[in-house]
């Protein structure tokens, strides 16, 4: 029989200096493709700190992150302030999970636990399809239509508020929640709410000190990324309500958000100049908070991933 | 005709040693059965015959395994000529979601077989030869998923033929079957036997006793005992033999 | 809450968590319903092969309609290779050790990155630095690493669903790693891929922020002549109308038709994807 074929002298080679397993050219053509699409998180890194690179060194970091106003066009007295924007992003998405969490969790629950299977099946698709829906037809209905609802329940003059944002951020949060949380709470074991029954809990009893307390890091973890949902919009919040940096918590007035920001303010500022510069500084801080939510979201998951394998 | 020389043979999987110094020889033709308790590396040594364990990444070979006196570890080897030459068949049947004489087809293809004619010949060769021919030859293009678990295994051991093998190497192939396609399977060893190099493990010593010319008796990653079937079960030589055969362990 | 028997507590629970459940769906219904009653008016067929009229004040949608079909079209051409590609890596070689950690927390990542901030990086690598200027290419590379992340992670859930036994079963035939890629895990991964294949095109067309810095325009009297100019896009058209014209402020049918259409598109993609998904699970069952 014949053992020796194919391998070629590079394979061999490669086998020797550390690729173990190596596979030939598509071994090595796939690393290659991988590594550009990795580049792309360095990419991103590197451009917004590129970009930013002037505004900190200009205006300071200090004064740049926690200077309280935001005047970037005002000729007399510029200033690059980021934090009522930072406290706009805050506002909204403080108001979007105080709405979207109970209504989510309940949401989930029922989904996950009282939900006829019939119905579930027709369901899931439905919260997956409003996940899907474009921000941009979210922020419209709350431009044309919620705003006036919000006028008239609040007794207001309009309802270009940052409870419009709030409200619309939460719509869109939910879906995101209900169906991350709706598998974590699938994925606990019947085992443990067959022993809650066999001891003549109540489904309810069971659901809340059994299940749920099981589900919590899972459920947790989906809270954090649908509220990096919420920070990370834009377009719903640009439409929502009226773009004014002031730096405030009332959630009956209007606030400016860092995404908002970004997009109204990079069609007018100088590509290259200051204004410009303080926009990335705008995004650097953005892509630092979803990547520190990231992280915890993901440490919580793989808690609960190693206690249920 | 092939027969294995296995010479010093150690495997670790990262610092766990799972083999441990094997030395052994299997003659060519007839039925081998690796016997044993679980986890004592029976496993581990048939699959290091084809080198199927060289896909997992924690494994290190350090011995020979030579067939033909050629060592399928040496210098130089390729991995895929290795296993063009021995055929295996799996705990689980695992046919490809694809049609019946696809299954078959696909080996004697991607190993140069291009003409339409010369595989269908090889298609219902192998399935003859796995016993399988009459119950699926009107419908060769219906899924393999249609079979019932012991036909897949007979398809298994079919599209292990394709490959022209001259060693099958058979991983606990009926522990997944009911004992009627277990008997089966065990009625197509026979036959096999007369052409084929056979390696069987199996965690069933009725089985080893019913269709093995010789066992061998694995403990603890080492051969302890290899020799007739019918003297490695009536007169063992060795006390942890005698133990796992009478019952006393594992 | 002794008052309370223990039934009455669990059938008092049980309606609040039905009602959050009703809810969620009344919002889509309420959200879908607007839009189209306040489409009706000029929901036809000419509606979809007219341009713009009226400084958008009127008319159809079909340059912004046409300009979010070449943006699909680049994204499917950068997109879908490279991840397909980067996900059968991570799946087939990448084996599972601290690697394979390292980079799902790199995709993980990637895929909460705001969109705003994606913009940044297009408006920063292409439009600038690799001097594209304001363009349809630049706005579509950056939809496409936008939907890098998506494509990946659902094409490395497919690969990953497939048996390990398949892979076997090839390799103990003698083929090589790659012919059993090619041959078997490709193929039977397939439906999985294209589910996420028309998730993320259906996530690049609704998109609205990226394209808005890198070269989506506000009006234009003609379609794209190449590449490198500036185009109109369906979810920035909605933007654009509903912000900067008074038809659109005060909720002219032209905006709901606008929305509409690419509500039904986003959706009906999102159907044909949960569809697909539905077909593969009941297909192979391991």
């Amino acid at each position: 029989m014949k053992l020796i074929n194919r391998t070629g002298a590079f394979g061999r080679a490669a086998a020797r200096v550390g690729f173990k397993g190596f596979d030939g050219a598509p071994h090595l053509i796939l690393f290659i493709i991988t590594l550009i699409s990795a580049s792309v998180l360095v990419a991103v890194a590197a451009f917004l700190i590129f970009g930013s690179l002037q505004a900190f060194n200009v205006i300071g970091p200090v004064e740049l992150l926690f200077g309280e106003s935001w005047r970037p066009t005002s000729f007399f007295n510029q200033a690059f302030g980021m934090l009522p924007l930072m406290v706009g992003t805050f506002l909204v998405s403080f108001l979007a999970s105080i709405i979207a969490i109970p209504i989510g969790l309940g949401c989930t629950i029922y989904l996950a636990e009282i939900a006829h299977p019939r119905i579930r099946a027709f369901l899931k698709p439905a919260i997956e399809l409003l996940a899907g829906i474009p921000s941009v037809v979210y922020g419209l209905f709350a431009m044309l239509i919620l705003q006036g609802w919000v006028a008239q329940v609040f007794g207001l003059q309009h309802g270009y508020v940052a409870l419009n944002g709030g409200i619309i951020l939460a719509v869109m949060m939910i879906p995101i929640m209900v169906s991350l949380a709706e598998d974590a709470i699938s994925a606990v074991p019947r085992e443990l709410r067959e022993a809650s029954y066999a001891l003549g809990a109540t489904r309810w009893e069971t659901m809340r000190s059994v299940v749920l307390p099981a589900a919590m890091s899972g459920i947790l973890a989906a809270i954090i990324l649908s509220i990096m949902r919420a920070v990370g919009e834009t377009m719903a919040v640009l439409m929502a309500f009226n773009q004014t940096p002031i730096l405030t918590l009332d959630p009956f007035s209007g606030v400016q958000t860092m995404t908002a920001t970004i997009a109204i303010e990079m069609g007018e500022a100088a590509v290259g100049g200051l204004h410009y510069s303080a926009l990335f500084a705008v995004g650097v801080v953005l892509f630092v908070i979803t990547l520190l939510m990231n992280t915890i979201a993901n440490r919580i998951m793989s808690r609960y991933a190693e206690a249920y394998r | 005709m092939s027969s294995i020389e296995v010479n010093n043979l150690n495997v670790w999987f990262d610092d766990k040693q799972a083999l441990k110094g094997v030395n052994m020889t299997i003659p060519e033709k007839g039925i081998t059965a690796i016997i044993g308790p679980s986890g004592c590396g029976k496993s581990t040594f048939i699959r290091s015959i084809n080198r199927m364990n060289d896909i997992i990444p924690s494994c290190r070979v350090q011995g020979q395994i030579l067939v033909d006196g050629k060592d399928l570890y040496g210098p130089g080897v390729d991995v895929t000529q290795v296993r063009k030459n021995i055929g295996m068949v799996f705990q689980r049947p695992n046919p490809f979601p694809k049609s019946i004489y696809e299954n078959i087809a696909y080996a004697p293809r991607i190993h140069g077989t291009r003409d339409k004619k010369k595989l269908g010949e090889i298609v219902e060769r192998c399935l003859r030869r796995a016993a399988l021919w009459d119950e699926v030859k009107d419908r060769l293009d219906k899924s393999a998923y249609d079979l019932s678990g012991g036909q897949q295994q007979r398809l298994c051991i079919a599209r292990a033929l394709s490959i022209d093998p001259e060693i099958v190497l058979f991983d606990e192939p009926c522990s997944a079957l009911d004992p009627i396609a277990t008997a089966k399977i065990e009625d197509l060893l026979e036959e096999l036997k007369d052409d084929y190099t056979v390696v069987i493990v199996t965690h069933n010593m009725q089985q080893a006793a019913r269709v093995a010319d010789r066992t061998a008796f694995f403990y603890l990653g080492e051969l302890i005992e290899f020799g007739d079937t019918s003297q490695l079960f009536e007169r063992p030589e060795n006390e942890l033999t005698e133990n796992y055969i009478t019952g006393r362990m594992g | 809450m002794n008052m309370l028997s223990r039934s009455a507590k669990e059938k008092l629970y049980f309606g609040l968590f039905r009602a959050c459940g009703a809810l969620v769906v009344l919002t889509l219904v309420v959200i879908v319903a607007y839009m189209l009653v306040g489409s009706l008016p000029v929901l036809s067929l000419d509606f979809l092969t007219e341009p713009p009229r009226g400084a958008n004040a009127r008319g159809g949608i079909l340059t912004p309609l046409v300009g979010t079909i070449y943006l699909m079209i680049i994204v499917f051409a950068f997109a879908i290779p490279i991840g397909v590609l980067s996900a059968v890596y991570l799946a087939e070689y990448q084996g599972k050790g601290r690697g394979a950690r390292f980079w799902s927390i790199v995709v993980s990542n990637l895929a909460g990155v705001p969109s705003i901030v994606y913009g940044l990086l297009g408006l920063g690598l292409f439009v600038t630095f690799a001097g594209l200027g304001r363009s349809l290419i630049a706005s579509g590379l950056t939809l496409a690493i936008l939907a890098l992340p998506i494509v990946i992670s659902a094409a490395r859930e497919a690969i990953q669903a497939i048996p390990p036994s398949l892979r076997e079963a090839s390799l103990a035939l003698g083929a090589t790693k790659w012919q059993t890629i090619q041959h078997h895990v490709l193929p039977y991964a397939l439906p999985g891929i294209l589910t996420g294949v028309i998730l993320a095109l259906s996530r690049a067309a609704g998109e609205t922020a990226p394209i808005l810095l890198t070269g989506a325009a506000f009006y234009m009297s003609s379609m794209p002549d190449s590449i490198f100019s500036q185009f109109m896009a369906l979810p920035y058209h909605v933007y654009a109308v509903a912000t900067q014209t008074m038809a659109g402020m005060n909720g002219s049918p032209v905006v709901y038709g606008a929305a509409i259409v690419l509500l039904l598109l986003v959706i009906g993609m999102n159907l044909i994807a949960i569809i697909v998904r539905k077909r593969y699970r009941e297909k192979y069952r391991w």
